[in-house]
């Protein structure tokens, strides 16, 4: 498949989903189907699955406040060698860095048990970036490579 | 389309001498909707129980919400002096409870043998 695609004709898929949970799922399952057709192994299919699967939670819950009437967007655009995938929605965007989580913290109660979603994408993909747009919206974009020079 | 239930078994298992082990057998996903199913589940074990085992071979879909219910579960069973060995997670998720340091308050085991085992070691 990837021996078809060049960086100035890159496929794209998009999605349209609620911002209801649960929904993630369906994000989830495409791109793992668009990853497995590029060729990219099943460990790195996981890792795909759970960061657009956190990413799109975060698009619902923080973006778009679970307003059911606000839908999220998913773009996935495949590369010779990349997959990206861009997740939309209509809030201002994560303000500051993903914290490494605390594992002490967390158990001594002095840190929220949540809040670990951004970290695990930023730690199960190649690139990612979080753009802000107002009013527009925001968006995550997060890239994997067929064959990544370090992970 | 509604988020798919958190099925949670408990049942107790022998492994060598010494008391009962109490396994929570999860199934489905664990999600933020599975906090009833998670903490509510926990929370029918009895304090005198101190060895509790936690079997993921059957979960579907686990995110970073269902991560935190785990964790929040783990609090409460230090605060009783119980200790938790964890079997049944993907290789995945191996990965991601490493990521997230909860290897440091529960060892992850490949199968039910091994972390019984890790009970009376």
């Amino acid at each position: 498949m990837n021996g078809l695609m060049t960086e100035e004709h890159r496929s794209s898929i998009e999605l349209r989903l609620p911002s209801r949970l649960g929904f993630e799922k369906v994000a989830m399952g495409t791109a793992a189907s668009v990853a497995k057709l590029m060729g990219f192994t099943e460990e790195r299919i996981q890792d795909l699955k759970t960061a657009v699967a956190e990413a799109c939670i975060n698009a619902m819950e923080h973006g778009n406040k679970l307003d059911e009437t606000l839908c999220v967007g998913v773009i996935l655009s495949v590369g010779p060698e990349t997959l990206e995938v861009k997740v939309l929605d209509t809030g201002e965007g994560p303000k500051g860095h993903a914290a490494t989580p605390d594992i002490d913290r967390k158990m001594h109660e002095e840190e929220e048990a949540r809040g670990m979603g951004m970290f695990l994408i930023e730690a199960l993909v190649d690139e990612v970036e979080w753009v802000s747009a107002p009013p527009a919206g925001s968006y995550a974009r997060m890239v994997i490579h067929l064959h990544p020079t370090k992970h | 389309m509604q988020e798919k239930t958190t099925d949670v078994k408990m049942e107790e298992v022998q492994c060598g001498t010494g008391d009962p082990i109490t396994v929570l057998r999860f199934a489905g996903d664990i999600t933020s909707a599975s906090k009833a199913a998670v903490l509510g589940t926990y929370q029918g074990i009895p304090e005198s129980t101190k060895r509790i085992l936690l079997d993921f071979s059957k979960v579907e879909y686990l995110n970073s919400s269902g991560i935190a219910l785990v964790i929040q579960m783990m609090i409460a069973a230090s605060k009783n002096g119980q200790t938790i060995q964890t079997f049944g997670l993907t290789p995945h998720f191996q990965k991601v409870f490493t990521m997230v340091g909860i290897t440091k308050y529960t060892k992850l085991h490949a199968d039910e043998k091994a972390a019984c085992a890790a009970f009376l070691g």
